[in-house]
């Protein structure tokens, strides 16, 4: 079945036939991909999201880094920076860190468990489409790659001072990065949608 | 699949900016807003005010820019001696002692991406602004790219919370965060808003006004 689509990147109507499982439409005037049909997308963003749920607790419960410097050893976790930073003063950056770093994406994992869940079991989670347009719209805000090369370049600036320990939580964010990655890839939003319509 | 060569606002359409289902124009004398039929999303042609609301951003993140670049963004005491850092003496504290790697993410992440992206987007603005018919291709790339690689300018802001952290070994050394970081916070959240209020469809939009 044809579908009329919009390119939203420059407007352009097209008259688009769903691309094989795997296949992308592109834009013809601007190259805007239009339409991703991911294989397997619902199972597949549903298995990563358990998993990146629990390790997201993992990364938020244990031992993040510790520093070892003369016979003392601070021990940290994901949270202690951001706690350090609102007890100096620095509130709107400390709750811009918190965001940015944990809660973007929990609300992104937690919302998407909430939409896939019942879908896979076809049922419908309520007010589903604002729950998905909030996880859309926070999808710029999760910044832990970037979180990840700071971690890099602070162990780089402290070699002189100290000892960095590793912790079982720095592993689970490393992974957490890529299973949000993998997770973000394999959705398909055209059918989520699609499944809401054919509900209604 | 077929082009129409038709946009969707020619075709009095509208792109929903939620779930891109595509909704007719609502009638101007409604005066309520009007929203997608599918997602509830609210119903716009183009992004509202996007050309004043991109400039004023993008104005207050140029402002942001030089004290983030001026003020300490660290501060670390060791031994009763406070010393401040910029971002700048940072970068050339790393090249001094030969660790050019990281001091060349830091100069990219923090002083390059975020000048660039304002750049960027103001020649977005102006062309859009001057009818400009010039490579709308290029143009729209352009625009992607700023899309996508602001978020790395958080990176200063995350090395500051992770030292905040782990130096805090009493008398021997503490390192507080220095005012620069809020202002640097700031550039990197004014871009991001900056780049999605800014709106690529009115690149194109010049085109069919030339066909008309």
């Amino acid at each position: 079945m044809d579908s009329l689509i919009a390119c939203h990147e420059c407007d352009l109507l097209h008259r688009v036939q769903p691309p094989p499982e795997g296949g992308v439409a592109k834009c013809v005037r601007c190259g805007a991909v239009l339409h991703h049909r991911k294989r397997n997308s619902l199972d597949r963003t549903l298995s990563l999201t358990i998993a990146g749920l629990i390790l997201f607790v993992v990364a938020n419960t244990h031992p993040f880094l510790a520093l070892k410097s003369g016979g003392l050893v601070q021990q940290t976790t994901l949270i202690t920076g951001i706690k350090e930073l609102y007890a100096q003063g620095m509130e709107a950056l400390a709750l811009l860190v918190l965001f940015t770093s944990i809660l973007a994406p929990l609300v992104h994992l937690a919302g998407m468990l909430y939409v896939l869940l019942p879908l896979k079991f076809n049922r419908l989670p309520r007010n589903l489409p604002g729950v998905f347009r909030l996880v859309q719209s926070l999808q710029p805000w999760g910044m832990m790659e970037v979180f990840m090369l700071g971690i890099l370049v602070s162990v780089v600036k402290l070699a002189k001072m100290g000892e960095i320990v590793p912790g079982i939580a720095l592993y689970s964010f490393l992974v957490l990065i890529f299973v949000l990655a993998a997770s973000t890839a394999s959705l398909d939003p055209h059918l989520i949608w699609k499944r809401w319509e054919q509900s209604k | 699949m077929k082009q129409l060569a038709l946009t969707a606002r020619e075709a009095l359409l509208v792109s929903c900016h939620g779930c891109h289902l595509l909704c007719r124009v609502p009638s101007p004398n409604d005066s309520r807003e009007a929203h997608c039929p599918r997602c509830g999303a609210s119903l716009h042609q183009r992004k509202p005010n996007s050309i004043a609301r991109t400039w004023a951003l993008v104005l207050a993140a140029f402002i942001f820019y030089i004290p983030a670049n001026v003020l300490p963004i660290t501060t670390v005491i060791s031994l009763g001696k406070a010393q401040s850092d910029t971002i700048m003496s940072g970068v050339i504290y790393f090249m001094a002692t030969g660790m050019w790697p990281i001091a060349l993410v830091i100069f990219i992440a923090s002083v390059f991406v975020p000048l660039a992206k304002l750049l960027i987007l103001s020649c977005l603005l102006i062309s859009v602004q001057r009818r400009s018919n010039w490579r709308p291709h290029d143009r729209t790339r352009l625009y992607r790219i700023t899309e996508a690689v602001g978020r790395w300018s958080m990176l200063d802001i995350f090395v500051v919370t992770i030292l905040v952290a782990l130096v805090k070994l009493r008398a021997l050394a503490t390192i507080e965060a220095g005012p620069a970081a809020v202002f640097f916070a700031a550039v990197v959240v004014t871009t991001m808003f900056a780049a999605m209020s800014f709106d690529p469809r009115l690149i194109w939009d010049e085109r069919e006004q030339r066909y008309e």
